[in-house]
């Protein structure tokens, strides 16, 4: 079913804005799920690798360079459509960390299991949180990381708490 | 319910007050709205309809609807969506027309018939003069505040008109960063936009005037306002109007009941007032509106049982779409709602599969367990100021309904009279910005302020900036819609109902 459908990208679309396999065995490298032409660009101008570039047209999808980003995750706050994450498959052992942004209160604390959902916002399992940032600079936009499996890493995308306090 | 702890907006509010709801005790907040205050002491019920004696709630909390007149110390048809709360306000459900009481009446002390009504000649705008002006803005929106910055900055006087008590519009409940470019304030949250451009007009010389409704623009662009419960007139030599749009109704059984509320509604009640609008929410529509109303739900705290939408498709961008449906709010595309149901709010929606021609498939409808109905169904530009003044209207339906006739400039069929933002067809913040920008250009170089050919620069790039917003497939419709709006313009003098 097309994303146009029921909001989740299909297999063509992951395809296309996926890392390679080999660039992904390298270290983290960002995922910017972001198909559509639609006037937007402020991923751009906040890569200071220069990794991702709009050639042209403001509605021209952004194209990424995997090469260049380093997975720093900086423009993930700075997407107004909160669809850049990160993902670090270089690690040695099982799991793999995913960064996303995370809009929600409370946030959780360093060390806490969550719930992990996926695209369809389906739970896939649980994962440990690594780290939240949530710099001023960050704009109320926080990135957390997650260990995940190696196997889930490029289907979690977001989290719930178990218990909201 | 109140708000406590939110991602993105910490809520000011004012000293707790007390009120009298029909004879009952209540506490609100100082300063926000009496339909707020009721519904965070969950009252949602604020008078009845006149024939049937239907309850009635709020539905566009923006002081558009009349839903939520109530009588308010002892004054009849008072705007409770608008209107402040103060201590010992007496507040009571109103389930008649009203009678005005006695010198209630805006006319104040202009000479009265029997009725107490204010005798003024036909054609002629009632109430003190409050003398000339260059440019008035009507609507301290995006589009009215960019308009008012673009010619300020070029030296031109003005006067920003808005009936809220804060300029900023439906910025100052948009709690997602805007797209676009640097330019557009992109990557800026709406909220914060507002204040940006209201430091821009500390420095110019504009005036605004909040808690003043205009109430009717005559033929010879005088402004008829209501400042302080009495008629004025306010005699510009240009005018812009940035009035804004209405959130549409959906036509379903028991659409009129307490708890189905527009979408702007609902952002007026948990972002600017803190006050969850309940607990488990429908929103019908999947446009970009309905999407991001629906992640601020759940960002308030509140669930969204699902987003239906009975196009085949999502209407909105799908990165909007992807935040909620990852967070497990079910999108059913090709659905519609069939009724509310409840007696006097909301206590569930039935909803039903269509096909192609939005007839209901057979079996699927079905009951979902819901408080609350959001629409989220489009927007109608608010154009009878214009009107009144007797511009050419047209009607094009990729622009939302019936707009005043206007040119690239948005200039009306009145020269001298603008309109802008989503008053001359609904788009969104950041094209409302920039119409209004080139409306307070236009406007100035009518007046003859600053260099033509700086004006001129300043058109190009804000018409360059448009352009680049609705140059993809989601600009597609106001685009088509405003080339279609231009050639009616330059087609003086024919009638635009053959159009």
């Amino acid at each position: 079913m097309s994303h146009r459908r029921d909001g989740i990208l299909d297999e063509k679309n992951l395809r296309a804005v996926r890392p390679s396999d080999e660039r992904l065995k390298q270290g983290p490298v960002v995922m910017v799920e972001c198909v559509e032409r639609i006037p937007c660009n402020p991923c751009v101008a906040a890569c200071s690798k220069g990794a991702i570039s709009i050639e042209g047209d403001l509605n021209d999808s952004p194209a990424v360079d995997h090469a260049l980003c380093d997975g720093c995750g900086i423009c993930i706050s700075a997407c107004p459509g909160l669809a850049i994450f990160v993902v670090d498959m270089s690690r040695e052992g099982e799991d793999a960390t995913v960064m996303l942004p995370y809009e929600f209160r409370p946030l959780p604390d360093k060390g806490e299991t969550v719930t992990t959902l996926d695209r369809a916002g389906e739970v896939i399992g649980e994962a440990k949180v690594l780290r939240v940032l949530d710099a001023k600079a960050l704009d109320r936009t926080p990135i957390v990381s997650l260990e995940v499996p190696k196997s889930q890493a490029m289907d979690v995308r977001h989290f719930v708490r178990r218990e909201t306090p | 319910m109140r708000i406590d702890r939110h991602p993105i907006l910490t809520f000011e509010r004012g000293r707790e007050i007390e009120f009298e709801f029909d004879g009952r005790r209540l506490r609100g907040c100082e300063g926000e709205t009496i339909a707020a205050a009721l519904h965070a002491a969950g009252v949602r019920v604020l008078r009845e309809s006149i024939r049937l004696g239907r309850p009635r709630g709020f539905f566009c909390a923006i002081g558009r609807c009349s839903s939520c007149l109530m009588t308010v110390n002892g004054v009849p048809n008072v705007m409770t969506c608008i209107t402040p709360l103060e201590e010992g306000m007496r507040v009571e459900t109103q389930r008649t027309k009203g009678t005005v009481p006695d010198g209630g009446h805006p006319g104040g002390d202009a000479p009265a018939d029997a009725d107490g009504v204010p005798i003024v000649a036909w054609g002629e705008a009632p109430g003190e003069s409050l003398g000339d002006v260059p440019l008035a803005v009507v609507g301290g929106g995006p589009a009215g505040l960019s308009a008012a910055i673009a010619a300020g900055r070029l030296g031109v006087r003005s006067v920003v008109i808005d009936e809220n008590q804060t300029a900023g519009g439906q910025l100052i409940k948009q709690t997602h960063m805007f797209f676009g470019s640097r330019e557009h304030h992109a990557r800026v949250r709406g909220v914060d936009i507002g204040p940006k451009l209201l430091s821009e007009l500390e420095e110019l010389p504009v005036e605004l005037m909040l808690g003043t409704t205009a109430l009717g623009l005559y033929n010879d662009l005088t402004l008829s306002l209501l400042v302080e419960g009495r008629h004025r007139r306010l005699s510009p030599e240009t005018i812009i109007v940035a009035t804004g749009a209405s959130e549409n109704m959906l036509a379903f059984e028991n659409s009129d009941l307490p708890g189905v509320y527009g979408a702007g509604a609902v952002q007026t009640l948990m972002n600017v007032h803190g006050v969850v609008p309940g607990d488990r929410v429908l929103m019908v529509g999947a446009g970009n509106i309905g999407l991001i109303v629906s992640y601020q739900l759940l960002q308030a705290g509140v669930e969204v049982a699902a987003v239906i939408e009975g196009m085949p498709e999502v209407g909105g961008y799908h990165v909007h779409a992807a935040k909620i449906r990852r967070a497990g709010v079910p999108i059913l595309t090709s659905h519609t709602i069939v009724r509310a149901e409840g007696e006097t709010t909301v206590t569930g929606a039935k909803v039903v599969e269509v096909d192609e021609s939005w007839r209901p498939v057979d079996g699927t409808e079905r009951r979902l367990d819901v408080d609350t109905i959001c629409l989220a169904v489009g927007l109608t530009p608010n154009v009878e100021l214009a009107f009144q003044a007797g511009t050419r209207e047209a009607h094009v339906r990729e622009l939302g309904g019936r707009v005043a006739v206007h040119g690239p400039d948005l200039e009306t069929s009145i020269p001298g009279l603008y309109i802008a933002g989503d008053a001359s067809g609904i788009e969104e913040a950041s094209t409302a910005m920039l119409e209004g920008r080139l409306a307070g250009l236009a406007a100035a170089k009518r007046l003859g302020a600053g260099d033509p050919a700086k004006i001129d620069a300043l058109v190009s790039e804000a018409a360059a900036g448009l352009a680049a917003l609705r140059a993809g497939p989601f600009g597609r419709q106001p685009r088509y819609g405003k080339e279609r709006m231009f050639a009616l313009k330059n087609r003086e003098g024919t009638d635009e109902s053959q159009a």
